[in-house]
């Protein structure tokens, strides 16, 4: 018995291994074709519609995401703020936590739900249905085709609406502090101002550059790799899902250590108040 | 030199072993049937002569050149030269029919886009359906699909067209309508074809020599009247449609 688990363990893991590596070849192919094709007229012809898909369609979602991630914010922390009598300070705490952390990673995981599962159930279909297939048969790469404009739609559009989930959490949490709770809009942006930096926001930003590539990546490399029919395309955009979202927060764990350290190296311990 | 050759190929899928030291010789201009029961590996050929798969073991070879190793770059003037017909058609789902028939020479010649126009017309009419041209794929019926996909296999006017189960889904009269084309495309473009099929009335119609395919291993290679006449009891119940004692014992012990 205990060989029999040891077996199924040792199964698991190559398993587990030979995906790693295949994830790893398709993603070293993306880029070598990105390299190879990234400023030909039928690249950027390719990459239009894709960046209408990902970037244009995402913008409500990305919106309403935003929006009440800063409003709920507000109403979290008012309470402690006012008992403190320190609620016109209140928009530092939202406002960082907005455009460092919860802004990038919301946005991320909405996309890797709205557009990660879109491209992979797109490619699935293509795969299951042979047009992967017939692509390379006409002599045309499948990665070079369908890949590089879909990854690079993803690279690039992800920093650009986590801009507008950001700046749509800031109005959201400025709007609740000022309409609803009565805290003064002037000393509420001048202390916004004081703890939110560049450096916080780029942070924020070269974050979502990273989670757009894992989004373009895995869910392209989860459609050309789904199985066969319906349930084999749909198990596809799952795992897909899933798969985004865990390398997002755990990308996200590893960034936020990284600055945190670069950043006080760079300039010491510095107070939000 | 035979136009394509596969020498002694091997290939399993996990613990299956599907092609067993086959060995195939396609001459140019013949119209090859390639025959077998469901599963028994008749597109894997197919797909091992236009290297969508690769042997486990063994050679491919065509027009004098191994192929079967070759890297994803090197195939392309290789695989411009085949025209292949997909089970389902394999449409760009995406694309109207007319992007799709005009996809390969958008990609690999130097029309201008008023010849790559001219030329779906013509592709079009070849398989008599020039009306659809504005359509999407999903639009079209299962033969019109198909009719579509041979305009697009044919676009760059192939010395090879390969034809994965061309009649399957078809009711006979449209099924007859891709045997006529198949016969038509051989005799006016001068092409070598390749049809994967278990259909034999489409065998019968089209083909200049039928092989069989059985474990791995042909089992038949001959003429229409060949095989019509052949001892060989496994290619003799394929050809008149007949299950075996065995086959027949499963169902009746339900």
């Amino acid at each position: 018995m205990p060989l029999g688990i040891a077996e199924q363990v040792g199964f698991r893991a190559t398993l587990t291994l030979a995906e790693l590596g295949n994830f790893f070849v398709f993603a070293g192919n993306t880029f070598r074709w990105l390299l190879a094709t990234l400023f030909r007229p039928k690249t950027i012809r390719l990459l239009l519609p894709q960046a209408f898909e990902v970037g244009v369609k995402s913008v409500p979602v990305v919106a309403i995401t935003g929006a009440f991630i800063g409003m709920v914010m507000a109403v979290e922390t008012v309470t402690q703020f006012k008992a403190i009598g320190q609620e016109n300070r209140m928009g530092v705490l939202i406002n960082l936590s907005v455009v460092k952390q919860i802004g990038p990673v919301m946005a991320a995981v909405m996309l890797a739900g709205r557009v990660g599962g879109a491209l992979t159930a797109e490619l699935g279909t293509m795969n299951v249905t042979e047009q992967l297939d017939a692509l390379r048969v006409m002599g045309s790469d499948p990665i070079a085709y369908l890949v590089v404009p879909r990854f690079v739609a993803c690279l690039l559009l992800t920093p650009i609406l986590t801009m507008y989930s950001d700046i749509m959490g800031v109005i959201g949490g400025w709007f609740i502090a000022v309409f609803f709770e009565g805290i003064a809009s002037q000393p509420y942006w001048a202390y916004s101002a004081m703890g939110v930096g560049w450096w916080q926001l780029l942070e924020g930003l070269v974050n979502s550059f990273f989670f757009g590539a894992v989004i373009g990546l895995v869910s392209c490399y989860k459609g050309f790799h789904s199985g066969s029919g319906a349930q084999g395309v749909g198990r596809a955009c799952t795992e897909s899902f899933v798969a985004s979202f865990l390398v997002i927060i755990v990308l996200n764990f590893i960034f936020a250590q990284v600055s945190q350290s670069m950043y006080y190296k760079i300039y010491g311990i510095t107070g939000l108040f | 030199m035979s136009l394509i050759e596969l020498r002694s190929i091997v290939k399993r899928f996990g613990r299956q072993l599907v092609l067993n030291h086959l060995e195939l010789s396609v001459e140019e201009g013949e119209c090859l049937v390639i025959l077998g029961a469901s599963g028994s590996g008749k597109s894997v050929i197919l797909k091992h002569i236009v290297g969508l798969l690769e042997p486990d073991e063994g050679q491919v070879w065509f027009d004098g050149q191994r192929v079967d190793q070759l890297g994803e770059r090197a195939w392309v003037p290789v695989r411009t030269q085949f025209g292949f017909l997909f089970q389902m058609g394999a449409l760009f789902d995406s694309m109207s029919v007319e992007e799709n028939v005009a996809f390969p020479m958008v990609e690999h010649s130097r029309f201008s886009p008023s010849e790559i126009d001219t030329r779906v017309g013509r592709w079009l009419g070849l398989v008599g359906l020039p009306e659809v041209r504005q359509k999407m794929p999903g639009e079209l019926s299962g033969g019109q699909r198909k009719r579509v996909a041979l305009a697009r296999a044919i676009a760059l006017e192939p010395r090879v067209i390969l034809y994965d189960e061309p009649t399957t889904g078809l009711d006979p009269i449209r099924a007859d309508v891709i045997n006529e084309l198949i016969i038509k495309l051989q005799r006016e473009l001068k092409v070598t074809s390749i049809v994967v099929t278990h259909d034999m009335a489409s065998a019968f119609k089209v083909a200049t020599r039928l092989v069989m395919l059985s474990e791995g291993k042909l089992i038949f290679n001959g003429s229409a009247q060949e095989i019509q006449h052949t001892t060989n009891p496994i290619v003799r119940r394929f050809v008149l449609g007949e299950a075996d004692e065995e086959e027949l014992a499963s169902i009746k012990s339900l």
